[in-house]
């Protein structure tokens, strides 16, 4: 059982991101969609109802911040999972088979790492058009490398291990070592990587939404309405203040989860 | 004659028991003093006391050391921060760490002259220079420019010897200064530091496990064990004639700096629970 | 160095910056939809298509367009922007002073923060101000330069309206300057009071840029402070009876100085490719903000050049970040 408390806020936290996401139909007081113009740009608790006040459309803030989390979720873990994959795989070969395998890998890293990321992603999702599908390709073209990166560090580290070598002189043969022998040990470091791969995930669907290209507009997410925020700053500053919130808060909570992870696992990997 | 440094009932203690127990020693001005003991006897941690730089976690449970005086326990940081360099300086234990691998070596030795002297760089580094050919350094304009991971243990240790006399201070505490250095070049840097003190007149206060040292450098000496002093007074006294059976003990499981080939005696165990129950009683 | 390291490390820089200008050739082209439909303006005629397919080389075979553009880009030639009908290096060269200003004098700030930070910290070691720090700076390398920014414009910009949020400069100055390194020729020219007005509006961009970095900066150099400052030759300062400052300072921030160097290095070329998304919010006109300009714009020859900018950007960042890791340590420099 961990101990330290920033599993269980980061944790606690996201579960509940979990919930309200699930439940959103029943939490949102207002379709999120709805537009009421004579309640447009409403502050905070002036029309009933509207607790968190309205956008220029007059759509509630609450009830759309409350949609968010659905496509915020749904990015942080399929992007994730799917970039962790497409990362562990490439940096356990570079790592366990060294040679070109690795000089392969280790040179598309650094050209990965030239591109500043925002920008290869925008540039991504207008190539591959607008939508929900092309924000978790372009997330998982541009942070694979966050994977590959550290997973073939470790894996070079962990081949060089005697378990490896006892394993190979037993007869077993190169994937069976990976899989049985070296992938467990790096699944820690993984881990950790995939925690914080969620909140980078989240940040960047959220800056797409705010340059326009993640997902329709009709879709409320929470970037899309710190964008419209943005515009409307001087005139209703809730519509920026609660999803910029929402958005901080989420990326603390992947971070704490991951940072606390890597304190909670660290002796394990040194035993 | 009063003594220059002069402690008295110094204990101290550790998270996990006493360290110091009662230790009373004095040293007279322009003498040679060597606190002699196993590691553990509490030798180096007499030598911290007196820098001010005892490590977090012991602590001074009672006693005074007085340098000229002044006792030195009693002072602020920032007095007793005046005194040292100036008045006190230290020989450290191992070379190649005491010297900051990010500095040349001339400006390390100047640091002293240059901010506490209050010399310019131009004379600190000229006196820089006749410190290092008072400690035999050939070249020594050449040595100021260097790093200090381009000189050898025994140079940087002959660097630290001229740094600490550097500004004539009236102590100088020598923490086992040899230990970490080749065999030949031990020799070489005792003399140095036996020579350079006789030069100076400095007091100094010589830690050292090693008898063989003691007798060729130390005018007296102190045996502490188990952080009690056992036996003080003259090096060739003690050794000719040593009163306390560990004392004795420990002569006979030193090579003799007379006789390097004599067989050599382990302390024998009975020897060392006795001295163990005397002490915790 | 040996030159052998040197010379391996320039042609790895080379053949980084190679693959980046194939990556960015391929995306544009290979994956679906075809990269004229991203040039025409609506309306254009069939004639209208074929010409712009003859004038871009876009009839050839794939490897050869890559060799007309990469020919193209050696002799300096980066094409002429669809949406500004300019050259493509004119307009970065109008733009880039802009960015580079703002990146460097963030990473001034967060190396001054940073190093602050680890300084305090190291200095007030064990004790509340310690571990108050580093949960502070556990927020500010959690939080990217995006969240950052939008904070300073609603809190500093709209909420306590003490500092601009928009633009580079206030556009009723006219400096007359006849570079766009305002900072550098506004100084030189000494017209402080539109350099402070330039400064003004930097300000909270580069906070937002440099606090993630000065974070980083914050922690690795306290550990690696702490580390030094056990070592044998900080009790020795000590005994030496040099004041905490100076040992501080002196002693141990150049020997912690080069472990976290490399790390800054690395952390800076991620500031720079912070900048685009950075100077979107605050409408400030440097490349970051024309990059996106210019894919919403689906101005291709203007993206490569971008594109091609922030890689050479980086790579020089490199490089230079290896050459004073090698300048700060002496051990290396004599090696």
């Amino acid at each position: 059982m961990p101990r330290d408390l920033r599993i269980w806020l980061g944790g606690g936290f996201i579960l509940f991101l979990i919930l309200v996401a699930m439940f959103a139909p029943l939490l949102a007081p207002f379709d999120p969609l709805e537009q009421d113009l004579m309640a447009a740009t409403a502050a905070p608790g002036v029309e009933p109802g509207h607790w968190l006040g309205t956008d220029s459309l007059g759509r509630d803030v609450l009830s759309r911040l409350i949609y968010g989390t659905r496509i915020a979720l749904t990015v942080a873990f399929v992007a994730a999972a799917l970039a962790c994959l497409l990362g562990t795989t490439l940096g356990l070969l570079a790592g366990y088979y060294r040679g070109w395998v690795d000089a392969m890998v280790s040179r598309l890293v650094d050209i990965w790492m030239a591109f500043p990321p925002v920008l290869l992603s925008i540039l991504l999702v207008a190539v591959l058009g607008a939508g929900l599908t092309s924000v978790i390709i372009a997330i998982v073209v541009i942070d694979w490398t966050r994977f590959a990166r550290v997973v073939r560090a470790e894996t070079q580290q962990q081949a060089r291990l005697e378990y490896a070598e006892a394993a190979s002189a037993l007869g077993m043969g190169h994937g069976a070592i990976l899989w049985r022998e070296v992938l467990p040990n790096v699944l820690p470091v993984v881990l950790v990587l995939l925690s914080l791969e969620m909140g980078i995930a989240v940040i960047v669907e959220a800056i797409l939404s705010f340059v326009g290209l993640s997902v329709s507009t009709d879709t409320p997410t929470w970037g899309g309405m710190i964008a419209e925020g943005r515009q409307i700053i001087y005139q209703a500053w809730w519509v920026l203040v609660f999803p910029l919130g929402a958005l901080f808060l989420t990326v603390l909570a992947f971070n704490q989860l991951g940072d606390g992870l890597r304190q909670w696992l660290d002796p394990m990997l040194k035993r | 004659m009063s003594p220059v440094i002069d402690i008295r009932n110094l204990s101290a203690r550790s998270a996990v028991g006493p360290i110091l127990r009662d230790v009373s020693l004095s040293v007279n001005a322009g003498e040679v003093m060597a606190l002699v003991g196993e590691s553990g006897a509490g030798k180096s941690t007499i030598a911290k006391a007196v820098l001010g730089i005892l490590p977090a976690g012991i602590e001074v449970t009672g006693g005074n050391i007085f340098f000229e005086g002044t006792d030195l326990l009693a002072l602020s940081p920032a007095r007793l921060r005046d005194m040292l360099g100036v008045r006190i300086a230290l020989i450290p234990q191992d070379p190649l760490t005491s010297l900051n691998p990010a500095r040349r070596i001339g400006d390390q030795l100047t640091d002293g002259l240059r901010l506490r002297a209050g010399m310019n760089r131009k004379r600190a580094f000229d006196r820089a220079m006749s410190l290092l050919n008072d400690v035999h350094i050939r070249e020594p304009e050449r040595v100021l420019k260097r790093y200090p991971h381009e000189l050898s243990g025994g140079m940087r240790q002959r660097v630290l010897i001229a740094q600490a006399f550097s500004l004539n201070p009236h102590v100088i505490i020598a923490d086992e200064p040899t230990t970490a250095l080749d065999v030949t070049v031990q020799k070489q840097v005792l003399r140095l530091i036996r020579d350079m003190q006789r030069e100076h007149k400095t007091t100094l206060l010589f830690v050292t496990h090693d008898l063989g040292v003691v007798a060729q450098i130390c005018d007296r000496m102190t045996v502490l064990y188990g952080g009690k002093v056992l036996e003080q007074g003259f090096t060739a006294q003690i050794l000719k004639n040593p009163q306390s059976p560990y004392t004795r003990a420990l002569l006979a499981a030193s090579p003799r700096y007379d006789q390097p080939e004599q067989s050599l005696e382990p302390v024998p165990e009975a020897l060392i629970a006795e001295l163990q129950r005397e002490i915790s009683a | 160095m040996p030159l052998s390291i040197i010379l391996s490390r320039a042609l790895s820089a080379l053949l980084t910056l190679f693959g980046v200008m194939v990556v960015v050739f391929v995306l544009v082209r290979v994956v679906p939809g075809d990269p004229i439909s991203m040039m025409i303006a609506p309306g254009a005629t069939d004639a209208d298509i074929a010409a712009l397919r003859a004038h871009y080389g876009l009839d050839l075979p794939i490897w050869q367009q890559f060799w007309v553009w990469f020919k193209q880009v050696l002799q300096g030639n980066l094409g002429t922007s669809i949406s500004m009908k300019q050259g493509v290096i004119t307009i970065i060269a109008q733009r880039l002073p802009a960015t580079l200003e703002l990146a460097i004098f963030a990473l001034i700030m967060a190396v001054i923060w940073g190093g602050f930070i680890a300084l305090v910290s190291t200095a007030w070691r064990g004790t509340w101000v310690e571990r108050a720090i580093d949960n502070f700076n556990g927020i500010m390398l959690a939080v990217p330069d995006f969240i950052w920014a939008l904070t300073f414009v609603l809190v500093l910009g709209v909420l306590v309206p003490v500092l601009p949020i928009s633009g580079r400069s206030d556009p009723s100055i006219d400096a007359g300057l006849a570079t766009q390194f305002y900072i550098l020729e506004g100084l030189a020219r000494a017209k402080f009071a539109f350099v402070w007005d330039v400064l003004k509006h930097m300000l909270l961009p580069a906070c937002a840029l440099a606090f993630p970095l000065a974070a980083v900066i914050g922690r690795v150099l306290k550990n690696t402070m702490m580390d030094v400052m056990v070592q044998d030759y900080i009790t020795l300062a000590r005994i030496k009876g040099l004041s905490s400052i100076r040992i501080l300072l002196q002693e141990a921030l150049r020997n912690a100085a080069v472990p976290a160097l490399a790390l800054t290095g690395v952390q800076f070329t991620f500031l720079i490719g912070g900048t685009v998304i950075t100077e979107r919010i605050f409408s400030y006109p440097g490349i970051g903000n024309l990059a996106i300009d210019a894919v919403i714009n689906r101005d291709l020859p203007l993206i490569q050049g971008l594109v091609l900018t922030f890689g050479i950007i980086f790579i020089i960042v490199n490089m230079a970040v290896d050459a004073l890791t090698v300048w700060l340590n002496p051990r290396l420099r004599h090696a």
